[in-house]
């Protein structure tokens, strides 16, 4: 079996298999938890639950103005490099055929060229991120070794994926080779670190949301 | 045809001039990559050449190789060289057959000792002591073994010989290996592909015709010259995957337009081989151009990888009952940290309740 074969076969199997498994198991886990009980009546004109959460969930996407301009950086190259993931991931033809494999449905790509630049561009916004986090003493101190396992679990798909693309550095096959086993390292550690927050943002922000609005505190 | 005229000696007498015969040479030099120095030294190098002997050994095959190079469309130099060589074993073409035949094979052994080159086609089976196929009653590993001996170089023509090709499919029946497994130190040269490209093995020969020694290899002994780069880098379709447009069945649309067939499992951009370049048929198609995508022939399994319309990015393999395994085994470990979180919970605030009295 060559490493093509391996990583399209057993790595990719197995690797999907744990994330499968530590997603639905983190889930599961925190959804089944007993829910919130606050005996305390709601605060006069307060929204229900369900729009607390919904309204937190969006709110929180853009930063309190007392910390817009202190947050700039953070925020605007926070939205660079996850949106430049979500179009590398959800419209570059290969990966959709990707997903139409595992779940029969698919949609339309974008050329390779403007995917390629929005790659690259994902790529310099996560050495930014890193730069900022490796020179920020804030961050520096409250950064753990799941943040830099994240990191790197996330940026290295996307440089293999550059290298596969441009055939720079080996053969194609072994170029190929090599992203889908990072996407199998990516896969495996997804749930278990601070990847996780893709599934677990909304439902901390929500339960933020339900705790805030049911007291009549302004998000 | 005698044994010692050269192949200039050859040509004339067929009316070839010396000017057509460069250009032939300068035609190789260019297939195979090499410097324009090397034209004349090609050239001279062939045209002193004396008649090769030749002995070609079908194994486990289906003689798709020899109708690929049998089968030239008109007649070449290309054809001209084949003529030349001294083909002194070849069941397909031979006209005695039986023990006339295997006596050829041993005399020209015996008469080019050290300098015959043996041809292989087709895979090798070596389970059960190589019983799945024998030829005059000889296992085909014991008759490789035994015609390797004396030999000058080995050539593995086509898939089977090159990788074991369709004969080492899964399950492998019979055990079979590729030509590289059983030639111990012996020079070897892979011509891949199902079947492989004629000019292929014709640059190899006349390479080894005109230098003595074999070409530049790849890292599975293929001539760099023609298994170099992929089919999806010199498809003419290569445009369309840039663009994003594909065809997305052999009916459609996309289809009729000539887009890209990455979609419905074209492999060239994993496979070395010279089609979109030489292509076939003395260069009139290959078979993307007819509106089929590349079954990824000269690469090693080929035959083992998912599925011919499976789409490269695809796992191997279904994947459906793994991952609904995960799935329930995913739910079951969530409901019990959650229920052992809440008892948790129930303990702790009964312990405060506790404290309170």
């Amino acid at each position: 079996m060559d490493l093509l074969a391996f990583a399209r076969g057993p790595a990719l199997s197995f690797s999907l298999a744990i994330f499968v498994l530590g997603v639905i198991w983190r889930l599961v886990g925190v959804l089944a938890l007993s829910p919130w009980n606050d005996l305390s009546p709601p605060r006069e004109g307060a929204p229900p639950n369900w729009l607390s959460a919904i309204q937190a969930v969006f709110r929180k996407m853009i930063p309190h103005r007392t910390f817009l301009t202190a947050g700039m950086f953070t925020t605007a190259n926070g939205y660079v490099f996850h949106i430049g993931l979500a179009i590398v991931v959800l419209l570059f033809v290969p990966h959709i055929l990707f997903i139409r494999s595992l779940f029969g449905v698919s949609w339309p790509g974008l050329p390779n060229g403007v995917v390629f630049g929005v790659g690259a561009l994902t790529a310099a916004s996560l050495l930014a991120a890193l730069a900022y986090r490796l020179t920020s003493p804030v961050l520096k101190l409250i950064s753990r070794p799941n943040d830099y396992i994240s990191w790197l679990l996330t940026f290295v798909p996307v440089v293999t994926g550059l290298a596969a693309a441009a055939h720079v550095g080996a053969r194609y096959e072994t170029l190929l080779a090599l992203h889908v086993l990072s996407i199998c390292a990516f896969l495996i550690w997804f749930p278990f670190g601070k990847l996780m927050h893709a599934f677990l943002f909304v439902l901390s922000r929500g339960a933020t949301g339900v705790r805030f609005g049911h007291r009549g505190a302004q998000l | 045809m005698k044994h010692d005229d050269t192949l200039a000696a050859e040509l004339e007498r067929r009316g070839v001039s010396r000017r057509a015969f460069l250009k032939f040479g300068s035609y190789i030099a260019s297939i195979m990559a090499l410097p324009p120095s090397s034209v004349e030294a090609l050239a001279e190098g062939l045209a002193a050449a004396r008649r090769q002997s030749v002995i070609w050994l079908s194994f486990q095959e289906c003689t798709g190789c020899t109708e690929s190079f049998t089968r030239s469309f008109a007649p070449t130099i290309e054809n001209l060289i084949f003529d030349f060589i001294s083909l002194d074993y070849h069941h397909t073409l031979m006209a005695v057959s039986g023990e006339a035949a295997e006596e050829a094979r041993k005399e020209a052994m015996a008469a080019n000792k050290g300098k015959y080159i043996v041809v292989v086609d087709g895979s090798v089976p070596i389970k059960d002591g190589g019983v799945y196929s024998a030829i005059a009653g000889v296992t085909n590993k014991q008759m490789l073994e035994d015609t390797l001996k004396d030999a000058f170089a080995v050539v593995a023509v086509g898939t089977c010989a090159s990788f074991g090709g369709i004969p080492k499919a899964n399950p492998n029946p019979t055990g079979a290996v590729a030509v590289s497994e059983l030639v111990g130190g012996k020079p070897l040269i892979n011509i891949s592909g199902c079947p492989p490209i004629a000019e292929a093995m014709t640059g190899a020969l006349s390479y080894l015709l005109s230098f003595g020694k074999i070409p530049e290899l790849d890292h599975l002994g293929r001539p760099k010259a023609f298994f170099g780069e992929t089919i999806h880098d010199r498809c003419y379709r290569r445009p369309f995957y840039e663009r994003g447009l594909f065809a997305d069945g052999f009916d459609d649309h996309g289809a009729r337009q000539g887009y890209c067939l990455y979609k419905v499992g074209c492999k060239g951009p994993v496979t070395y081989n010279a089609c979109a370049t030489m292509k076939w048929n003395g260069g009139v198609s290959f078979p993307i151009q007819s509106g089929h995508g590349c079954l990824g022939c000269s690469e090693p399994n080929f035959w083992d990888q998912g599925g011919f319309y499976r789409p490269l990015p695809t796992p191997l393999g279904a994947m459906g009952p793994a991952l609904a395994g995960a799935a329930v085994a995913g739910a079951a470990l969530g409901v019990g940290a959650a229920l052992s979180a809440r008892r948790h919970q129930k303990t702790y605030l009964a312990s405060l309740e506790k404290e309170k009295e």
